[in-house]
């Protein structure tokens, strides 16, 4: 249960075609994060998925089954909200209830898989309380209890963690990390955010102007950007991008080296050096921005550790050989 | 020092504020006074305030010489009558201005709200003239439908701007959740929209209740409302004040009592849309 599949699918509202003829197969029990910059498509495409949205030409397919023309409670997706969409006007509990009450389940069994929902995600205590109640990310459980009560063949979030603060959103990363490993279900999750990609998916998919840009798990996105938006996007600093002489050496239109594939050393042996500009000291980690490089207006370099490097200091860097990325003059990667 | 002043200027905005209230209520209390005066005291100047020789005499006799249950319930009739007519037209207009807006919904809002800027009076004649081809005059029926007519603009205005405030993704939500329309609409956007269609309505009888022009004009013996009672005893001579006073404060009693215990329902309702 839960193979999602999307053929030739397009949309376009009124002469505007946000997403082109794009093809996509998100397997059953895979954790497929969308992810790209904002108005990028992600979310028109997950409400299309949803049936929120109708196709403007194409097919998706649930389980073998097309559903491109069926009502969005026919599908058998769940769906979690940014703002949560609780209904206001009822408790913890009927909240949870309410697809359950929809599909016309009877009371006892309602109750049962209530129960279950709230011991599951800590709301026990909260079964009968308002919505209004309740703090930010105690509603974001109560969203998900609701999905879950349904066993959904997938569940589908729409940047769910985007309006709680950093600690919160890290606990409630943790914790649809775990509820996807211990459901199995099918999980497709929007974010602009590619930390929560990288931490949380199977499978990537990121997408630019309503087109992939690349699909794969995070660790081929890391080592191999298949383009030069997909290599500035993923990975936290952001690739440095060196266009020019030092490019050409290398065969490339551009050549890109993550921060943390950049070692320091002595400015006059290193085949780089440049100035310190600024050193941001995070204890286990020391980010350097190095300025009058020649190469860019800025590197970025991940140290280890403790580096007693400051503002204004001279440093040499040497950039590891065999993790350097090629780019061609459209920006393609070259093997 | 800069709280001293604020003090000050606290008490001073709370005097104006109660000054200004107390004057925009005067006319109603000073009504009210009088209906308890005799006819000799009500025009005497100058003026006593409240010390006078309070009488009920001006009730007894407004309620021999006219029949009050019989205005009051066509005041009810009417005012009740087109409240719910117009609510059952607005409630779906204004459901698919606010959730399914076309490429001219705000066009057609702002001409419904332009109909309310003629005056009643340019379409006095023609409604005339058709309420007697129909042979509708004084008739409870007729009235209704044109007071319907006259407060829907503000009905269906009032209603958009709460459903507008309701957030589409709820009702998404809904539907994901397998809620038919109308289950959709049953458990999910009526019971949100409660508070907004309850002071909808009860703003709308008032205005209703108070309505005159059209009232006055349409009606004579068997469908007159309230204020057509209160009419009937303003005498171009200006005399019979305290009866007057008295058949006034007998109209307006009632809408003042469904007021007082709804007030803050309507301070929603004249302040809709002013604050998010």
């Amino acid at each position: 249960m839960g193979q999602i599949k999307l053929n030739q699918v397009t949309k376009s509202f009124g002469d505007v075609q946000v997403i082109p003829p794009l093809d996509l197969t998100i397997e059953e029990g895979e954790f497929a994060v969308f992810v790209g910059p904002s108005g990028c498509g992600k979310s028109t495409l997950l409400r299309l998925i949803a049936g929120l949205e109708d196709v403007t030409t194409g097919h998706i397919e649930i389980d073998g089954r097309d559903v491109t023309n069926v009502q969005p409670a026919q599908r058998g997706l769940a769906m979690v909200f940014q703002s949560y969409a609780l209904y206001p006007h009822m408790s913890v509990r009927k909240n949870i209830a309410f697809p359950l009450r929809m599909a016309g389940m009877d009371e006892a069994e309602q109750k049962k898989r209530v129960e279950r929902a709230a011991s599951v995600l800590n709301l026990t205590d909260y079964l009968d309380r308002r919505p209004g109640q309740l703090s930010g990310g105690q509603r974001q459980r109560v969203a998900i209890g609701r999905a879950i009560v349904r066993e959904p063949a997938a569940f589908l979030f729409d940047e769910p963690l985007s309006n709680l603060d950093a600690a919160l959103r890290h606990g409630m990363r943790m914790e649809i990390g775990e509820l996807h490993q211990s459901l199995a279900t099918t999980m497709i999750y929007v974010t602009h955010d590619q930390v929560e990609a990288m931490t949380m998916a199977d499978k990537i998919v990121v997408l630019r102007a309503g087109v992939i840009e690349q699909v794969g798990s995070p660790l081929e996105l890391y080592r191999s950007p298949r383009n030069l938006f997909v290599a500035g996007f993923i990975g936290s600093p952001t690739m440095n991008l060196i266009e020019g002489a030092e490019a050409q050496k290398h065969g490339a239109a551009t050549i890109g080296v993550r921060p943390e594939h950049i070692a320091t050393g002595d400015p006059e042996t290193s085949p780089w050096s440049g100035t310190v500009g600024l050193s941001e000291h995070l204890g286990s980690d020391t980010f350097l921005h190095v300025h009058d490089t020649g190469l860019t207006e800025s590197i970025t370099v991940r140290a280890d550790g403790e580096v007693p490097l400051r503002h204004g200091d001279k440093v040499g860097l040497t950039p590891i050989a065999d993790r350097i990325h090629k780019f061609d003059a459209q920006g393609l990667r070259i093997e | 020092m800069a709280r001293a002043a604020s003090t000050r200027s606290r008490i001073g905005w709370t005097a104006l504020a109660w000054g200004i209230g107390f004057l925009m209520f005067f006319p109603i209390l000073w009504t009210v006074l009088t209906s308890f005066k005799t006819e000799a005291e009500a025009i005497a100047a100058p003026p006593s305030f409240l010390f006078f020789d309070w009488t009920l005499e001006n009730y007894g006799i407004v309620q021999e010489r006219s029949d009050y249950m019989r205005y009051l319930w066509n005041s009810v009739i009417i005012a009740g009558g087109s409240t719910l007519l117009g609510i059952i037209v607005a409630v779906p207009a204004a459901w698919a201005m606010a959730f399914v807006p076309g490429r001219f919904t705000k066009d057609i809002l702002m001409w419904m709200l332009s109909t309310k800027m003629l005056p009643a009076v340019g379409v006095l004649y023609p409604i005339y003239l058709i309420c007697i081809q129909l042979g509708v005059l004084d008739n409870r029926a007729a009235l209704i439908i044109i007071l319907m007519l006259i407060n829907l603009p503000i009905i269906v205005w009032m209603l958009y701007t709460y459903f507008k405030e309701i957030p589409g993704e709820i009702l998404e939500a809904a539907r994901m959740d397998g809620a038919t329309l109308k289950s959709e609409i049953l458990y999910v956007l009526t019971p949100m929209a409660i508070p907004g269609i309850a002071s909808t309505v009860l703003l709308n009888f008032i205005l209703a209740w108070n309505e005159a022009f059209w009232t006055l004009n349409l009606t004579s013996v068997d469908a007159a409302p309230l204020t057509a009672f209160i009419a009937s005893y303003s005498s171009p001579e200006g005399l019979f004040f305290a009866k007057l006073s008295a058949a006034s404060t007998m109209a307006i009693a009632p809408i003042l009592i469904l007021g007082w215990f709804s007030q803050k329902q309507l301070v929603r309702g004249l302040t809709f849309g002013a604050v998010k």
